[in-house]
């Protein structure tokens, strides 16, 4: 048993360490560093460094313009990346429609779409969950009904992501009959979002935030050249997909620089505590708990590496990605409620102008103390998107102990 | 044993659980905060003329009777409705104060506008070092002759914004946490040298952090003895926290209510959320939680009024047990709803703000336990 990175392994790391130094932009990692909301030109200048690079499409293969990287690189690309403070690219153009569009699509359609997002000329959004359909995403209504070269599309779908930037929108949509089975009646097409009848409009979440949308379609019409392979196989691409492709779902180094990042702050943050402990991170109470999640934090760590160690001999991911959702989501949520904690008062002053670019105001609090229950409030998405850990548990229940 | 609220408590009940509920709907709410002053006027005149006001204050002050018990009964209706009027800042920081450290002129020029809703008060305490250690004042008062000067910086102070008179703990001696030196005066808010930078906080109520830059008052304006305020602010602050554990044991209540609610008419998988036995059961927990509560808050408000005020490790208990109920009930109310309860739209969402808010005010769960342990 051995954890060690190979001697080839450890110069791919530092190859990447030493292009983020030189090649990620200084005034990303500040924003970043500082809790500033990133904008739509931060990753697409980002992802456009990547992707001059040639590392854009991690998860490609080399033939469309991806690395070829083995897991363990691709491992080490993220964990260099989340230590660097570099945002994770957009997954929706190049993690999750470009894969279906590569394995299903037909070559006028790669020769369409894939370089545009290989480059991020196009931003991408999603089209899957519908205000009836969340959890049980098969039951969507979305509806494309075929009339002559086209399709004409109709209904709603929501929790879309930056929608509000996307050029286009790939969606799960509904051209079976009614009374063909769920999954056996759903279709993948992908839509331009100037085609007339399309509607977006904002949901504000508990930060203040518009980073969700609801898509609206009236009778839009789609040609049928958009249809990524066939009818009523939408379902099984998506799938394949949704298995395939989670990669950090853990978040386990972004989970670690935040921990790591806690202690320091608690190390400068008087104690306010009965006792006669002078700084935060001297009061056993508050150790106690870091100490708690560090340790569920490493185990984790090695969930991951052990599931890292079997995608990189062939086997395909399989139920581990549920406790690595799961867990890595829980410990997210530790870490932004401790966050809220360390603030004290400092977490009460809804100040969202603060945290915006170009803000030149007088600041509320020490360092990002009231970006902290914001962050806490809609970081409880976490244990709900994704498929749900509820859904989850489930499929530990039947795919691992056969319940 | 009588655990049953007095006639005059129950009639308080109703009318503000009336008024909550015909007046008060989501909506309205909604309007209140988001408006320039995020609160009221109107309502606030009439919560003084329905006698709302002065519910904290002992009948020899002109007040409804003031006990723990009271102060309960009342601030659980108002969670229930996650009101947004400046009660808690006007007539529990700002009033008991007054009430127990101010002298009968100071009563007449402060408490009697005060209960008549005539005046918008505050009290600043916190600090950006103090946390929760009161006695962590770095604002001084120099008492020079019958004047004393003051300057110094006070964080997130609930109603700061609104507040044309401002309660303020100051040092007067010591060092920076001595128990001793620590003083208590008032100041008109508009008064030379003073800065507020007013902000909305994460339950939709008010706040600012208040700059005092060599601000000069009379020393008329100390309440009670120079250097001996601790004890008062202590006890007032205490009051508070029942306060708002009060006020979370109504917003639990809701929020339950309203999950269990979502949970029969939301259907994934042909069925309603409230057939999967692992919902039903977490929702029970929230229950067991929610009645954990509302008896360490009894037990708590029967201690206060039997130790007249000060019960400070009984208070400590609720503050503690009620934290870790509205933490558990506040996150579980957004995971059952999904992805709707992460939503500005929805006021689950927003009871679970206050819930967190709660928590974090007047003592963190981790302080009561650790202050219960060691009294």
């Amino acid at each position: 048993m051995n954890i060690d990175f190979s001697a080839d392994e450890l110069a791919f790391q530092q190859e990447v360490s030493t292009f983020l130094a030189e090649e990620f932009p200084e005034e990303i990692r500040n924003k970043t560093a500082n809790s500033i909301e990133l904008g739509k030109d931060d990753y697409v200048n980002w992802q456009k460094i990547l992707a001059k690079k040639g590392w854009a499409a991690t998860n490609w293969p080399v033939e469309y313009g991806g690395t070829g990287w083995t897991p363990t690189q691709k491992y080490i690309f993220g964990n260099e990346c989340a230590k660097a403070g570099a945002p994770e690219v957009m997954a929706f153009g190049l993690k999750m429609v470009a894969p279906v569009i590569y394995s299903y699509g037909n070559e006028e359609q790669k020769q369409r779409f894939l370089p545009d997002i290989l480059a991020s000329n196009v931003w991408w959004c999603q089209g899957y969950s519908e205000p009836n359909a969340g959890s049980d995403l098969a039951s969507l209504k979305t509806t494309a009904v075929r009339e002559g070269d086209e399709y004409v599309v109709n209904g709603t779908k929501t929790w879309t992501t930056l929608g509000q930037h996307a050029d286009w929108i790939f969606c799960l949509v509904r051209t079976g009959a009614a009374d063909v089975k769920n999954q056996n009646a759903i279709s993948f097409l992908l839509i331009d979002m100037k085609t007339p009848g399309i509607n977006v409009s904002p949901i504000y979440l508990l930060d203040g935030s518009p980073e969700v949308n609801e898509v609206h379609f009236d009778n839009v019409r789609v040609p049928v050249e958009n249809l990524i392979g066939e009818e009523g196989k939408g379902w099984t691409y998506a799938k394949v997909l949704l298995t395939h492709e989670r990669t950090n779902i853990a978040g386990v180094t972004d989970s670690k620089n935040r921990l790591k990042e806690l202690k320091e702050k608690a190390a400068a943050t008087s104690d306010g505590m009965p006792g006669s402990h002078s700084m935060l991170s001297d009061n056993p109470a508050w150790q106690q708990k870091v100490a708690e999640l560090e340790i569920d934090l490493l185990a984790l760590e090695y969930t991951e590496l052990k599931t890292l160690a079997a995608v990189s001999t062939g086997k395909a991911p399989g139920p581990e990605s549920s406790i690595l959702k799961i867990k890595g989501t829980e410990i997210q949520q530790s870490i932004d409620l401790l966050n809220v904690e360390m603030a004290g008062y400092y977490g009460l002053p809804f100040v969202r102008d603060q945290f915006m670019d170009g803000f030149d105001g007088v600041p509320i609090g020490p360092d990002q103390a009231a970006a902290s229950a914001p962050i806490y409030f809609n970081n409880r998405k976490a244990t709900i998107y994704g498929g749900s850990n509820e859904i989850q548990t489930n499929i530990i229940c039947k795919a691992v102990l056969g319940l | 044993m009588d655990f049953s609220y007095s006639e005059e408590q129950q009639m308080l009940q109703d009318s503000i659980s009336k008024f909550i509920n015909t007046e008060y709907d989501w909506d309205s709410r909604q309007a209140i905060a988001k408006s320039e002053t995020g609160f009221s006027a109107d309502h606030w005149q009439m919560f003084a003329e329905l006698g709302w006001l002065t519910v904290p204050f002992k009948e020899d002050d002109g007040g409804f009777g003031g006990s723990a018990v009271d102060l309960i009964v009342t601030m659980e209706e108002f969670g229930k409705g996650l009101l947004v009027e400046p009660f808690l800042a006007n007539t529990i920081l700002a009033g008991t104060l007054i009430a127990e450290a101010g002298s009968s002129e100071q009563k007449t020029e402060l408490l009697t506008p005060l209960m008549e809703g005539n005046v918008q008060l505050a009290f600043a305490y916190a600090e950006p070092q103090s946390r929760y250690e009161l006695a962590n004042i770095q604002c001084s008062a120099v008492i020079n002759g019958d004047e004393i000067v003051l300057n110094g910086h006070k964080s997130v102070v609930i109603n700061g914004a609104a507040a044309e008179k401002i309660l303020v703990s100051v040092r007067t001696s010591g060092d920076a946490c001595d128990r001793e030196g620590v003083s208590l005066l008032w100041v008109d808010a508009n008064s030379a040298g003073i800065q507020r930078n007013s902000y909305a906080s994460v339950d939709g109520q008010r706040a600012a952090d208040i700059w005092f830059d060599n601000v000069t008052l009379p020393t008329s304006n100390l309440l009670g003895n120079a250097g001996e305020a601790i004890d008062v602010i202590e006890k007032t602050i205490d009051r508070a926290a029942l306060a708002i554990c009060a006020e979370a044991v109504g917003a639990m209540q809701m929020s339950l209510l309203k999950t269990v609610e979502y949970s029969k008419i939301r259907k994934q998988f042909n069925t309603t959320l409230s057939t999967f036995q692992a919902l039903q059961h977490r929702m029970a927990n929230m229950f067991i939680e929610v009645e954990q509560a509302k008896s360490i808050l009894l037990m708590a408000a029967i201690e206060m009024d039997r130790l007249n005020g000060k019960a400070p490790k009984a208070l400590s208990a609720a503050k503690s047990r009620i934290g870790k109920a509205a933490r558990l009930v506040g996150e579980e109310s957004i995971q059952i709803h999904g992805g709707i309860g992460v939503t500005d739209e929805l006021d689950v969402g927003h009871y679970f703000k206050r819930l967190t808010a709660i928590q974090f005010s007047f003592g963190s769960t981790d302080y009561h336990t650790a202050r219960f342990a060691a009294s």
